[in-house]
């Protein structure tokens, strides 16, 4: 019951947490200068964006959440039940971001899902 | 992608990276998280002494030190690689981190959970190869 406690924060916090930071980037703007000032300065506008600082939290709190797991199970088990994050980032983006999802991505989606069942089943 | 025999040893090499490194960086931190092991009851004073064993652990320092190495490869690949070409190698990885397990930490992996993994690959390279412009805004 905890695994899937941590698994459940581990997906919807990571995926919740790259979809804040890609709204902050999207709210920066494109990187063109690469350039070590220049992206210091990008670092510094970067972080006075709410959303950077949520992202950051949410997926902090993934990644405790999967040193939590690892504690309890096999790392052969834990990091390919996390590929539920593609179906996560997939309905986040459907439901979110209001994007349409092309058939074959839905596929591979629930491909996904069919193995981390598979993976999940192999519990000892 | 420009198309060049040099861009594609390159590419291949930091791939090659991605696909070590992330799932090393899983494993040390599987190791650092056995040696100091999971709270029975997760009372505030538990969880605070795991999170300074966390904080003392090398284990824990070198598995953060490969992810971000990934990270950097991954990020630095993607200046001149298309997502949709790096993505589904990236799904390797996941086959990757079960074969370190099994020889690094001597994990047991029953033939259902490599099943399972193959599948994740299989629907991981689909979804990667689609083109992320291919999600269409409603």
């Amino acid at each position: 019951m905890l695994e899937l406690v941590f698994l459940f924060v581990i997906v919807v916090a990571g995926t919740g947490g790259e979809l804040c930071v890609s709204r902050a980037m999207k709210a920066i703007g494109e990187v063109q200068d690469f350039r070590p000032a220049a992206l210091v300065r990008f670092v510094f506008r970067a972080m006075r964006v709410g959303w950077m600082w949520i992202g950051i939290s949410m997926m902090t709190l993934a990644f405790f959440s999967l040193l939590a797991m690892l504690s309890i199970e096999n790392v052969s088990f834990v990091v390919p039940v996390t590929a539920l994050s593609y179906a996560a980032g997939t309905v986040g983006a459907m439901l979110f971001l209001h994007e349409r999802i092309s058939k074959q991505r839905w596929l591979g989606v629930f491909i996904v899902c069919v193995g981390v069942t598979l993976v999940w089943l192999s519990r000892r | 992608m420009k198309d060049s025999p040099g861009l594609h040893l390159k590419t291949y090499i930091f791939i090659l990276f991605m696909v070590l490194f992330a799932p090393l960086g899983n494993v040390l931190l599987s190791k650092g998280m056995k040696g100091i092991g999971s709270a029975k009851n997760w009372t505030p004073g538990e969880i605070f002494h795991i999170f300074v064993s966390i904080v003392e652990s090398g284990y824990i320092w070198l598995g953060i030190a490969c992810l971000l190495t990934f990270f950097a490869a991954y990020m630095l690949v993607l200046t001149w690689a298309d997502y949709s070409y790096v993505q589904p190698a990236s799904s390797f990885s996941y086959a990757v981190v079960a074969l370190l397990g099994y020889f690094l930490l001597g994990e047991a992996v029953p033939p259902l959970r490599w099943m399972g993994i193959f599948v994740i690959c299989v629907g991981v390279f689909i979804v990667g190869h689609t083109h992320p412009r291919t999600t269409e805004k409603a």
